[in-house]
């Protein structure tokens, strides 16, 4: 806590130093034909030395073309700076010569990308990929160089730095290789770094530690940097000064604890209102009458690679895996990347056949039912899929894809194309959407067409495989609103399958915690969150960022009084 | 809406364009042979070795004084013919297989490419030749071998594009929605993985075409069937002497092969505009 309050306040009085950074005006333009002129419009804002400048926005917002343009990697000649200034310690960058740009770029100011698994060349070994910018900005000799590239291995806190440094990034995890990225980028002892959603593809623990390692980084080097993300949860945990965007525009700048605390644009409020949080919990779930789904003891083994003369790898990805949903629950299986929560909801539904084990469904076990026998069950369970681009068929109408699941079950087309409009005026969705196809909508609306879709068989229960984690965090609300919403009116049961707690805790009953293709821990949300049993748990519900920060009160009765006022 | 985006990107690329009105071209002159050059192709039409640009003969005569003009815009029906029947049987039998590969995968995708791969492992000209040997060359026999030899990369590559699109999520919600196997291939994935086909099947029209003049130039041609192949097979002996015998029945095949290579390089372009882009 005290920490948390001790980074409120920028560490020096702005005034007094000239900035690291200073962007004026910034424009860029994106080509004709595309959704608006202006990518980034008119932006200014500064940068002052051992500050964490956090640039928060949505998708489409503008605050990646912002970093972009500051290391050149903007794809010219079709998107391009259209007027401002970009000064580097009073020097313009954008004016500078190119070789000049260039030592800068990389030396004085370095950038981390999002992507760990891509941004690292995987031909080229670990160390020397570090290696490439010091021979590039310094004149250390070859020896000194290597030395200097296990000394930055070290500071990034990765084990056996001499080792390391002669692997390929393949025999990295994300985390590890996100290090090897921030070693790279403090390779030439940078003024200021850039960072790109640097955790967005980790998993929570591996977040955190990767923050905690940026912030300790920055303090004691006392750099600027500049971090992009689209997590309020991540800018509580870093930020000293925050830039809101939103379309391009810089909607609301100012010191983290104001911008957190008391945001003052509308924008800001609605983006800060649909945090989820963690803290707000729902009731116990009262359990009433027999499990509508039981799995039992559930093993699925996976074989990979292999061939005619070679034994494949085997990968337990589920084992031992029980639980219980009752009508009207909802259950939550949370875990991180790999630990088997798909496989086990992909089970249930009949994608995957798992290898040992009973899924009862109404005291039905559907593993030993064969093909034909499984076919009544389609309906009853149905699922939600995570990425909401690819699952809609782009040659289908919207109206032919809600329909095409009764069709198959023998119902009239005609009178299934009448339902699908109901359903996806259920949905929130306009009558005239059954018409169009799927690339005309907007990532949370194509989501809305995938829950009709699974609503239009009449499940029992719903499995919905992280159905929001594709979407930007005001979208992500209102499609939770909505599930809760519906699951309430039709009293379904779900599977809600994430990996982010904060979420879970908003949608969920019961939680099951799974690590590694196991269940570690089961409880009511209650439970889970208040008095975790699990040391698993207990890292993961730490590792949330922003715990230490509290929804402004007035916010939350914002988002309370939305569409959810008549549940309580 | 996407007819329109279509047409814009295909004809973007001027080549394409180009290839596009030569192809309109060879098809109206098979479409109208027996208007333009009424009569038998086969029939004398004046004095042997006739060179171009002379009376009767516009484009010359050969050994047997038949119109060389004639015997092109005829053989242009035979060409088209065999190139467009053959690749719709090799795409029934490519397209079909590699589906059912792609989509069951496992032992049935083992079996059929293996029997895919035998295939591949014969020269694709010297089955054909023996095929048509075997069987007498006819029209239907011609048209049978170029199939069969030409099947297999169709084959591969609608593996490979339903093995990718059956692991999307619309096709798993389809599964998840009780659609039965024969909807989702029909109607999930194939309109899905129809690009590259029809690109590769442009490209194949062309590759059939020229295996038939190949063959009819070994003289395994339909014998009552004019041919471009036959021509130039005919001719070779004279071609000291007559040129011109030899010369235009080769140009109608390179033009005929370069048109359907350009169409096929701008259907790449406007069905994978992805693609393009990235090329620049």
């Amino acid at each position: 806590m005290s920490q948390f309050d001790l980074m409120r306040t920028p560490p020096e009085t702005a005034a007094m130093i000239t900035p690291l950074l200073d962007v004026r005006g910034l424009s860029i333009a994106l080509p004709p034909g595309a959704d608006r002129p202006l990518a980034v419009d008119n932006l200014t804002f500064t940068l002052n030395p051992d500050e964490i400048l956090c640039v928060v926005g949505e998708s489409g917002s503008g605050k990646s073309m912002t970093a972009h343009a500051m290391m050149g990697l903007l794809p010219a000649p079709h998107v391009r700076v259209a007027g401002g200034s970009l000064l580097f310690k009073g020097k313009d960058v954008l004016a500078m010569p190119e070789a000049e740009q260039r030592s800068l770029r990389g030396g004085r100011i370095a950038m981390v990308f999002q992507e760990p698994m891509t941004a690292l060349n995987p031909l080229m070994r670990v160390g020397r990929q570090i290696g490439e910018s010091l021979r590039e900005h310094t004149a250390l000799p070859a020896p000194a160089r290597r030395a200097r590239v296990v000394e930055l291995l070290d500071q990034v806190g990765l084990p056996n730095p001499a080792e390391l440094a002669e692997a390929y990034p393949f025999r990295l995890s994300g985390g590890q290789r996100q290090r090897v990225m921030i070693a790279m980028a403090l390779a030439c002892q940078p003024d200021i770094l850039i960072a790109d959603e640097p955790t967005t593809a980790l998993d929570v623990t591996t977040q955190k530690q990767i923050l905690d390692l940026i912030r300790s980084i920055q303090a004691e080097r006392h750099m600027g940097m500049m971090f992009i993300t689209h997590d309020f949860g991540v800018v509580a945990e870093i930020a000293h000064r925050v830039a809101v965007m939103r379309h391009g525009k810089l909607v609301e700048y100012g010191a983290a604890s104001d911008v957190l605390n008391r945001p003052q644009h509308a924008y800001t409020r609605q983006l800060i209102a649909s945090v989820p949080h963690y803290i707000e919990h729902r009731d116990d779930h009262a359990k009433a009458g027999a499990p509508l789904l039981v799995a039992d003891k559930v093993r699925k083994v996976f074989h990979v690679g292999g061939g005619l003369f070679k034994k494949s790898k085997e990968v337990v990805a589920g084992d031992d895996l029980s639980l219980t949903i009752h009508p009207g629950e909802t259950v939550g299986l949370v875990g991180e990347s790999g630990s088997g929560k798909s496989t086990l909801g992909r089970s249930i539904v009949g994608l995957i056949k798992p290898d040992s084990g009973r899924i009862l469904f109404e005291g039905t076990d559907l593993l030993a039912l064969d093909r034909k026998g499984f076919r009544p069950y389609r309906r009853a369970v149905q699922m939600v899929f995570q990425d909401p681009y690819a699952s809609l068929n782009p040659r289908h109408r919207v109206g032919d894809i809600v329909a095409q699941g009764p069709v198959a079950f023998g119902e009239d087309r005609t009178r299934a194309l009448t339902r699908a409009r109901e359903l996806l005026a259920l949905v929130g969705l306009d009558g005239s959407a059954a018409d169009r196809f799927p690339h005309e909508f907007s990532g949370g609306q194509r989501q809305r067409i995938g829950i009709a879709r699974a609503l239009a068989m009449e499940p029992k229960l719903l499995v919905a495989d992280e159905p929001v984690s594709a979407l930007d965090v005001s979208v992500q609300g209102q499609v939770l609103e909505l599930l809760d919403d519906i699951r309430r009116r039709l009293n379904l049961a779900m599977l809600f399958i994430t990996h982010d707690l904060r979420v879970a805790a908003q949608v969920c009953d019961t939680i099951a915690v799974m690590r590694r293709g196991r269940i570690v821990e089961m409880g009511t949300a209650r439970e889970v969150f208040t008095h975790p049993r699990d040391a698993y748990t207990r890292s993961l519900l730490d590792a949330i960022p922003g715990k230490s920060w509290h929804i402004p009160d007035d916010l939350q009765k914002v988002k309370t009084g939305s569409g959810l006022a008549g549940a309580h | 809406m996407m007819n329109s985006d279509f047409w814009r990107a295909f004809v973007r690329n001027k080549g394409a364009v180009l290839g596009l009105v030569i192809l309109i071209a060879i098809v109206v002159l098979a479409v109208f042979a027996s208007v333009f050059f009424p009569g038998d192709p086969w029939e004398m039409a004046t004095a042997p070795f006739q060179p171009p640009l002379s009376e009767d003969a516009l484009l010359g005569s050969d050994m047997l004084g038949r119109d060389i003009a004639s015997g092109i815009a005829h053989g242009a029906r035979v060409s088209l013919l065999i190139g467009l029947t053959s690749t719709a049987a090799a795409l029934a039998i490519g397209v079909t297989l590699g589906a059912l590969a792609g989509f069951h995968g496992g032992k049935v995708d083992d079996a059929i490419m293996r029997f895919t791969e035998l295939f591949q492992t014969i020269p694709n000209f010297v089955l054909a030749v023996v095929l048509v040997a075997i069987f007498t060359p006819s029209l239907t026999t011609i048209v049978a071998a170029i199939a069969i030899v030409s099947w297999p990369p169709l084959a591969r590559l609608s593996r490979a594009e339903f093995l990718s699109l059956r692991s999307r999520e619309f096709v798993q919600a389809a599964i998840t929605t009780g659609q039965s196997n024969g909807t989702i291939i029909l109607r999930q994935i194939l309109p899905n993985s129809l690009s590259p086909i029809i690109v590769s099947a442009s490209l194949m029209v062309a590759t059939a075409i020229l295996l038939e003049s190949s063959l009819s130039f070994l003289g395994l041609g339909d014998p009552n069937a004019m041919s471009w192949g036959y021509m130039i097979g005919a001719a070779r002996t004279v071609i000291r002497q007559a040129w011109w015998m030899s010369v235009f029945p080769g140009l109608a095949i390179v033009l005929t092969v370069l048109a359907l290579n350009l169409v096929g390089e701008g259907l790449n372009d406007a069905l994978n505009p992805k693609l393009a882009r990235s090329r620049g």
